[in-house]
């Protein structure tokens, strides 16, 4: 089981491993990801709006395609949205399996479906006042193909 | 139907959400978004580069050809930018 959640609040990345793990004597490696507000030169904010109606769903889809993908792996995914300021957390995976080669791989599949997989996007705020939408780092290829792809959803473009 | 906006596709439009009937000939989301890129000049300018354009019919991730029959909910946004 992959759990995804979805809160403005922060997270205790201790509190979310100590609580994935109790009671398991047979987990022999966990990893822990942190995504952090990065202080780019001037950039106050970043504020992450999201689709209320999907976005926990879509989460939840692209942890249970993890579990699935590999069935020995627990883990927890956490996305905040709201206005978040540099240095602060805004994406928590934890993962544990019996080796560590499962838990990194999971971790990472998580990580990168999180980032082009679920309805977040990120405004970013200077210091000047101006604010500016983060455009989606993908190629035009790579968005073309996504699109043409996407009806598929996201089992289809896990594969 | 239910029409709902996200980022900067909110903000071109000028609203988060409306609520439209289409024309019986608008089955699919491609002909869903030309035509809603007639209702005004911040959806044609919104909607002008279909390439950056992403769509959800009732909360699931869709194509150009999509169906709309029977949807109730379609998110037109950015492709998304979180993690």
């Amino acid at each position: 089981m992959i759990a995804a959640r979805l809160q403005a609040e922060p997270f205790d990345l201790a509190a979310e491993q100590a609580a994935l793990l109790a009671g398991r004597t047979d987990l022999g490696a966990a990893v822990c990801f942190t995504g952090l507000v990065r202080a780019d030169e001037g950039l106050a904010a970043l504020t992450l709006e999201h689709y209320p109606a999907m976005t926990l769903a879509q989460m939840q889809a692209i942890a249970d395609q993890a579990a699935a993908r590999w069935p020995g792996v627990v883990g927890t995914a956490i996305h905040r949205h709201g206005r978040l300021e540099p240095g602060a957390p805004i994406v928590l995976v934890v993962t544990a399996s019996p080796h560590r080669a499962d838990a990194f791989a999971a971790a990472q599949f998580l990580m990168d479906w999180l980032k082009t997989g679920a309805p977040f996007w990120k405004r970013e705020e200077w210091a000047d006042g101006s604010t500016r939408w983060v455009d989606a780092k993908a190629g035009d290829d790579d968005a073309a193909e996504r699109w043409a792809k996407a009806s598929a959803g996201v089992s289809g473009r896990l594969e | 139907m239910q029409l709902v906006y996200f980022a900067w596709v909110r903000e071109m439009v000028g609203t988060d959400a409306e609520t439209l009937a289409p024309p019986a000939d608008v089955t699919t989301v491609a002909a869903l978004l030309d035509w809603l890129a007639g209702r005004s000049d911040g959806h044609a300018a919104a909607l002008v580069d279909r390439s950056r354009i992403r769509v959800a019919v009732d909360q699931q991730f869709a194509g150009p050809d999509t169906p709309l029959a029977g949807a109730t909910e379609i998110a037109i946004f950015p492709p998304v930018t979180g993690g």
